[in-house]
């Protein structure tokens, strides 16, 4: 039981590798097939070259601001992978490998941050909820439609994003004590990724660790090295498992670190050195499972650079698609409010419409 | 048919709809054990179980936050907060969220819940608990605000809302909960959210308010009959969206216009009602759309409420002026 093992009162951080791949927790590996752990390395891969090419293009004036997710592939492919398709997965909005695992579209992924909200109408059988910018606000949703799973007698369980900075918010705390006390089947993952834009975890709690605020809930707490996606899935697929079986909610605080901006508008220079940001390129979680994959046989750097190779083009073909979507029809801005459109609503679509038929042209 | 009160009607509209439609929940602060502290939801928890209608934490950001994670879920909460004044910290999730979810998701996700409260003054209350907050709500697109003002519409309101496919903001003015009984048929029925009351005919001006003041304006009413002054008293019953066509209909009939309510003055819900009136039925005026309303400032605690609420000798005379202008 990793719960159990990593108390996050008495220091200890659950991981599975160290940051050269190598296992240092032989007896909590996870059970995962080959393939698995090729496919969760080719969504990290992927995230990271999607999310470079989203950079690259919002330098060139064609994406509009954008917030980077370079550095923390592990703590969102890690857990989301632990998750079924029956279960629901509740974003922040710094979580993009997650999504791609859940089975959201690169296509939806890039609409939305190009300004259109047909980018958070997901597939019907992708059970996620849209990005959430009001910080913590999402992780009562996440209780809510556990509690809902709950109620109707269904064994789904809920999945929930959140970073260091949001847990000072009010809504983590209702939260997670809602969550305490109804048991609802939920698990909470912190990306604790050092920084909520320019102010340091260290100015955010007082806690030593994020992960140790679980105990002050009645739940379990456990802190993993979230820059480990083997350690990711581990502890998540427990707390999952654990939610399933009827026993509550989990908190999961995963130490990781953001190697890029806060979003395209911000310059982190200004508030972290270097030297730091290199420290943690070397705990960098791609790096780490490449290297544990090709040790035993199951990648190489030959299909690496394919691989690469592959994932910018499709990452380009897709933004292309998304640039040429153009403009959100008009009709669409005002019909999604209500079930039906109200009178005076209907009013206004129509002397706008009239007016740019009459003027614009 | 039995004679109810507005809180009697309500209790009747949510047993009944939990008792048709088992996706229906009832929760927030003491609404389970206790049912409620004004009784809204007494027996409910007693007969459909701790499942369907329980106490939670006190925290208003959860309670609405987690219907609309329920909601989502197939779920068809129904909240309680316990008085509008504590609405504050649920506020957040009300503007961002409850509002926001069909169209930030095209429609993928909706939240269909209520969230039911005690409202308005007059009930001689500790502070934050007589707050008047349509403005605050009714300004923001996505949710529609509703008023029952007796308890045959509250119940016919409350079954609306609660089928209702979109938030429902249902606020219940505290200061005639047990005010007065009104036969109410033990059958369910629905009053259409979105279309306001002609409470009684008149021919020299349309007065339009809501909630508690639909009482005391009736009062108001008889006195200026009795001078010879027929008034057209309509209950809006929804806030928002607004019925402006039973509005500006009156008013082109009566060439004058009253809005009479207990929230503040400036920015008020009167503001928009006199706005609608002057962009809908401007020529056919004869005096300038007028509001009774509130002062803009904090509602007193009750040794100086009865100076902020109106009575019917103050909306009399306010009306009257209207009609001599």
């Amino acid at each position: 039981m990793i719960a159990e093992n990593y108390n996050p009162l008495e220091g200890k951080m659950f991981g599975v590798l160290d940051k050269d791949g190598n296992v240092i927790n032989e007896g909590f590996v996870p059970e995962v097939s080959n393939e698995k752990l090729i496919e969760f390395y080719k969504t990290m891969l992927l995230t990271r070259c999607a999310d470079n090419k989203a950079l690259q293009l919002q330098r060139q004036g064609r994406m509009l601001t954008y917030a980077p997710n370079t550095g923390q592939e592990a703590a969102q492919v890690g857990s989301a992978g632990a998750i079924e398709e029956r279960d629901w997965l509740v974003p922040a909005f710094r979580d993009l490998g997650a999504w791609l695992t859940k089975g959201v579209t690169l296509e939806q992924v890039y609409l939305y941050w190009y300004g259109n909200e047909f980018g958070s109408k997901f597939d019907d059988s992708v059970k996620m909820l849209p990005v959430a910018v009001p910080i913590a606000t999402q992780l009562n949703h996440a209780v809510g439609i556990a509690m809902a799973s709950k109620i109707k007698g269904e064994d789904e369980v809920t999945i929930a994003y959140i970073g260091d900075g949001g847990t000072s918010e009010g809504d983590f705390h209702e939260a997670l004590n809602f969550a305490g006390v109804f048991s609802s089947p939920v698990v909470f993952i912190v990306q604790n990724n050092q920084y909520a834009i320019s102010v340091s975890r260290t100015i955010q709690t007082m806690s030593k660790t994020i992960a140790q605020k679980a105990v002050a809930y009645g739940i379990p707490g456990v802190q993993v090295d979230g820059n480990d996606v083997l350690a990711m899935y581990a502890a998540t697929k427990e707390a999952v498992d654990r939610a399933r079986r009827g026993e509550g909610p989990t908190l999961i605080e995963a130490l990781t670190y953001r190697l890029g901006a806060h979003t395209t508008s911000d310059d982190p220079t200004r508030y972290r050195e270097d030297r730091e940001v290199e420290e943690w390129k070397e705990k960098d979680p791609i790096k780490r499972f490449k290297k544990y994959l090709i040790d035993r046989g199951l990648w190489s750097e030959e299909k690496d650079n394919a691989q690469i190779e592959e994932f910018e083009n499709y990452a380009l073909e897709t933004f292309k698609v998304v640039e040429n979507s153009g403009e959100t029809k008009l009709e669409d801005i005002f019909k999604y409010h209500y079930k039906e459109m109200p009178k005076h609503l209907q009013e206004q679509y129509e002397e706008y419409k009239a007016y740019l038929e009459r003027e614009v042209k | 048919m039995a004679l109810l009160t507005v809180i009697g009607a309500i209790n009747q509209a949510l047993d009944q709809e939990m008792a048709i439609d088992k996706t229906v929940v009832v929760f927030g602060e003491d609404v389970g054990l206790e049912g409620g502290v004004f009784r809204a939801t007494v027996d409910l928890q007693k007969k459909y179980g701790k499942d369907r209608c329980f106490d939670t934490p006190l925290a208003e950001a959860a309670i609405i936050g987690a219907g609309v994670g329920m909601a989502i879920n197939g779920l068809k909460p129904v909240a309680e907060i316990q008085f509008s004044g504590f609405i504050f910290p649920g506020y957040d999730q009300i503007v961002s969220h409850v509002a926001r979810m069909r169209n930030r998701t095209r429609g993928k996700y909706t939240v269909p819940m209520v969230i039911r409260m005690p409202h308005g003054g007059g009930i001689r209350a500790l502070e934050h608990h007589s707050e008047n907050i349509e403005t605050l709500l009714a300004h923001i697109p996505g949710l529609k605000v509703v008023v029952p003002a007796t308890p045959y519409d509250a119940k016919g309101l409350m079954i609306s809302a609660i089928r209702d496919e979109d938030p429902v903001i249902f606020l219940e003015p505290s200061k005639i909960y047990r005010a007065f009984k009104q036969e109410v048929p033990e059958e369910e029925y629905t009053i259409p959210i979105g279309k306001a009351k002609i409470v009684k005919p008149g021919k020299d001006v349309t007065v339009v308010t809501w909630g508690a003041y639909v009482r005391e304006t009736e009062k108001a009413i008889k006195e200026l009959e009795e001078e010879g002054i027929s008034v057209e008293l309509i209950d809006l019953r929804t806030i928002s969206p607004i019925d402006k066509d039973t509005i500006i209909t009156s008013v082109k009939k009566t060439g004058r216009f009253v809005v009479v309510h207990e929230a503040a003055k400036s920015f008020g819900p009167g503001a928009e009602l006199m706005a609608l009136v002057n962009e809908g039925a401007f020529l056919y005026l004869e005096a300038p759309p007028t509001r009774l309303t509130g002062f803009d400032i904090t509602v007193p605690l009750p040794k100086g409420e009865h100076h902020y609420l109106l009575d019917p000798k103050r909306i009399a005379y306010g009306i009257r002026n209207v009609v001599k202008f």
